[in-house]
């Protein structure tokens, strides 16, 4: 009975899985915790999964496009050192397009050898990862950095500041997000993108530059790493050399919950919103029910199997892998 | 150059390009550092290895399967710190050094159990591996906290924490281990049918199913496998430290694929070997080792990995070209 409801019905359903499954934890949530549904908790949440939404933005777009991006991590890691660092020696107002340029820098090298060379991504990313990691050491000698003066510099106002009452994060968040989203829904860009990553040997035959393409989404992933760093470095003022460390695979787990597809193709920016938002909505209602943080991580594992299985068992319309 | 390519043993480094990476920095570390050339020094290295080693040969069948097991450190960790706490039950207070005999039954047995859930569910829902396995990750590590409640534990047995100073002859105990495991995952890859379905079911999954192998339940047996490589893997790190904390293991996932990787095993699935993954091994372990005797800051040798991961791939691209395929997850 549940394979022919799931023929029928299954598809609808799971396709807004993650819509349903956010709204049912937040009911849960809101009714075992009487601070869950505040403004100011809200706002709270909001704001701690900018860093990690920003960069999933980018991934999103990299994954869509057929490839993954696992150097993230090291590269938050690596921004995020070198402006809060910079930040004192040459001022914010050239730190930052310093940083962003050498951050770009590794995207484009991510993009050289992937775009251009056609290695697999998983691994470059995952050399880069090491690699960059190493470069931050190797920069800071170690050491964690800081700025001295955090009260008088206006580079606070990315991390600390707030504009009409809402805190800047969730502005440059929420407004990196609606211009991808137009970019990938409305643009020939992001048509070419998800031509690439549904079908590259196909893209190639209607003309569509496939290296090029490729070579950009890593540049726009180096890009929110960027953005994602300006926030973090504004927030501490300071930074220990390892602060991306996991970021990649907390990133993916959000892009992966967001139903977009690892085989690429197919995926969307807003639902990735709603994949951090539910990541992070999951680990403040189980703090604020008195739960210690790691339960999280248990909850986090089901639901990603779950969601996933639900999206590929509507696809193929049986519950179960037809594999022996 | 036309000539060079008809001698065996460069057309087999040009395969095994990692070998020759392995040669050339072995040559040079024993010139460069000065304690590098000795056997003492070569079995430290195959002790320092054999953590990631171990792990590398289980991740070595999943990934000729065409899967990928990002949950080893996780795993690592939770056996460790089974092994570790179980001897200090009550029940098992009155049996002496013996008390270690069902700790390190009970780490194996949670490896075995671990890699089982995973193997179960990328058979029976069709997740890829890469998911199921992300989502273990954070999960086991949730389960490795829950356990230890944050806590490290020490081992109260000198017996347990002696062990890894062990030698059988002039070999320390755990080289040995690491070496009887490669001997035996080789042997099994290369003779048994088990290890020609591995190729069979990553070469070509529709064939695979076609020829009659039950192509679920193999690659449970391979995920349990990796839980049972990962959880020894981890019961031998906490007999070296006597401790067992629940950060153990962090990032050996990424290790382990890069050494794997490095060996020449394709992500496609399909191909590989275990001297390939014995090479991955013993690059990262030399290189580790020899930097740290040359006193070079250990940042340089994640640089230096990260290039050579990239360099392997690119060379394996231009020499062996009929692998291609890209990622296809």
């Amino acid at each position: 009975m549940l394979l022919t409801r799931l023929k029928a019905g299954g598809p609808a359903i799971a396709k807004q899985g993650i819509l349903i499954a956010f709204i049912v934890f937040m009911i849960v949530f809101a009714l075992m915790s009487d601070r869950f549904l505040t403004t100011a908790n809200i706002m709270s949440v909001f704001r701690q999964a900018t860093i990690i939404g920003v960069i999933a933005l980018g991934v999103t777009i990299v994954v869509i496009g057929g490839n993954l991006d696992l150097s993230v991590g090291s590269m938050l890691s690596f921004a995020t050192v070198l402006v809060v660092d910079l930040h004192d020696k040459i001022g914010p107002e050239l730190a930052i397009p310093v940083m962003v340029a050498a951050t770009l820098c590794l995207g484009a090298i991510n993009g050289f050898l992937i775009g251009i060379l056609r290695l697999n991504s998983l691994i470059v990313t995952l050399g880069m990862l090491s690699a960059i990691q190493g470069l931050v050491l190797i920069y800071s000698g170690g050491q964690n950095v800081d700025i001295a003066d955090q009260s008088g510099t206006w580079f606070a106002i990315f991390g600390r500041g707030a504009i009409f009452g809402i805190a800047t994060p969730i502005i440059i968040f929420l407004g990196l997000a609606l211009i991808f989203h137009v970019i990938m829904t409305t643009m020939p860009f992001g048509r070419r993108v998800h031509a690439v990553g549904g079908n590259p040997t196909a893209s190639v035959f209607s003309g569509i530059p496939r290296s090029r393409i490729v070579f950009m989404t890593y540049l726009i992933s180096a890009l929110c790493v960027a953005v994602a760093a300006i926030i973090l470095g504004s927030r501490v003022m300071g930074s220990q050399n390892n602060v991306g460390q996991g970021y990649e695979l907390q990133v993916l787990a959000a892009v992966i919950l967001g139903g977009t597809s690892l085989l690429g193709g197919s995926g969307s920016i807003l639902r990735t919103v709603l994949g951090v938002l539910m990541l992070a909505f999951i680990q403040n209602g189980l703090i604020l029910m008195g739960q210690p943080y790691y339960t999280q991580w248990l909850v986090t594992w089901a639901v990603i199997i779950i969601a996933v299985w639900l999206d590929v068992a509507a696809k193929r319309g049986r519950l179960f892998s037809p594999i022996a | 150059m036309a000539n060079l390519t008809q001698i065996p043993l460069v057309r087999w480094l040009m395969r095994n390009p990692i070998w020759g990476f392995v040669l050339i920095v072995f040559i040079f570390f024993s010139f460069a550092a000065d304690n590098f050339f000795s056997g003492q020094n070569v079995m430290n290295i195959l002790v320092q290895t054999s953590t990631i080693g171990l792990i590398a040969l289980g991740m070595t069948l999943v990934m000729i399967n065409g899967n990928i097991d990002l949950s080893v450190g996780a795993t690592l960790a939770l056996a460790a710190a089974f092994a570790v706490d179980v001897q200090s039950w009550a029940m098992f207070a009155t049996w002496g050094n013996w008390q270690i005999l069902p700790a390190v039954c009970i780490a194996l047995l949670v490896g075995i159990l671990m890699g089982a859930i995973n193997g179960f569910i990328v058979w029976k829902t069709g997740v890829d591996a890469f998911i199921v396995t992300l989502g273990a990750m954070l999960g086991i590590r949730g389960l490795v906290f829950v356990y230890t409640g944050e806590q490290s534990f020490y081992a109260m047995n000198f017996a347990y924490s002696d062990f890894s100073f062990l030698t059988i002859g002039p070999f320390p105990v755990l080289a040995v281990i690491f070496a009887v495991a490669v001997i035996a995952v080789h042997l099994l890859l290369s003779r048994t049918v088990h290890g020609r379905n591995t190729y069979a079911v990553g070469g070509n999954r529709e064939a695979a199913v076609n020829a009659g192998i039950r192509v679920g339940p193999h690659m449970m047996v391979n995920f349990m496998l990796i839980g049972f490589l990962a959880a020894l893997s981890g019961v031998l790190l906490s007999t070296q430290m006597g401790a067992a904390t629940p950060n153990l293991g962090r990032d050996y996932e990424l290790w382990v694929i890069t050494a794997v990787v490095l060996g020449g095993t394709k992500l496609t699935g399909g191909k590989g070997d275990i001297i390939g993954t014995l090479g991955g091994v013993l690059a990262i372990g030399i290189l580790r080792n020899g930097m740290n005797l040359m006193q070079v800051p250990a940042f340089y040798v994640l640089v230096i990995l990260g290039s050579i991961l990239i360099a392997v791939l690119f060379l394996d691209k231009r020499f062996n070209r009929p692998a291609d395929g890209g990622l296809r997850l």
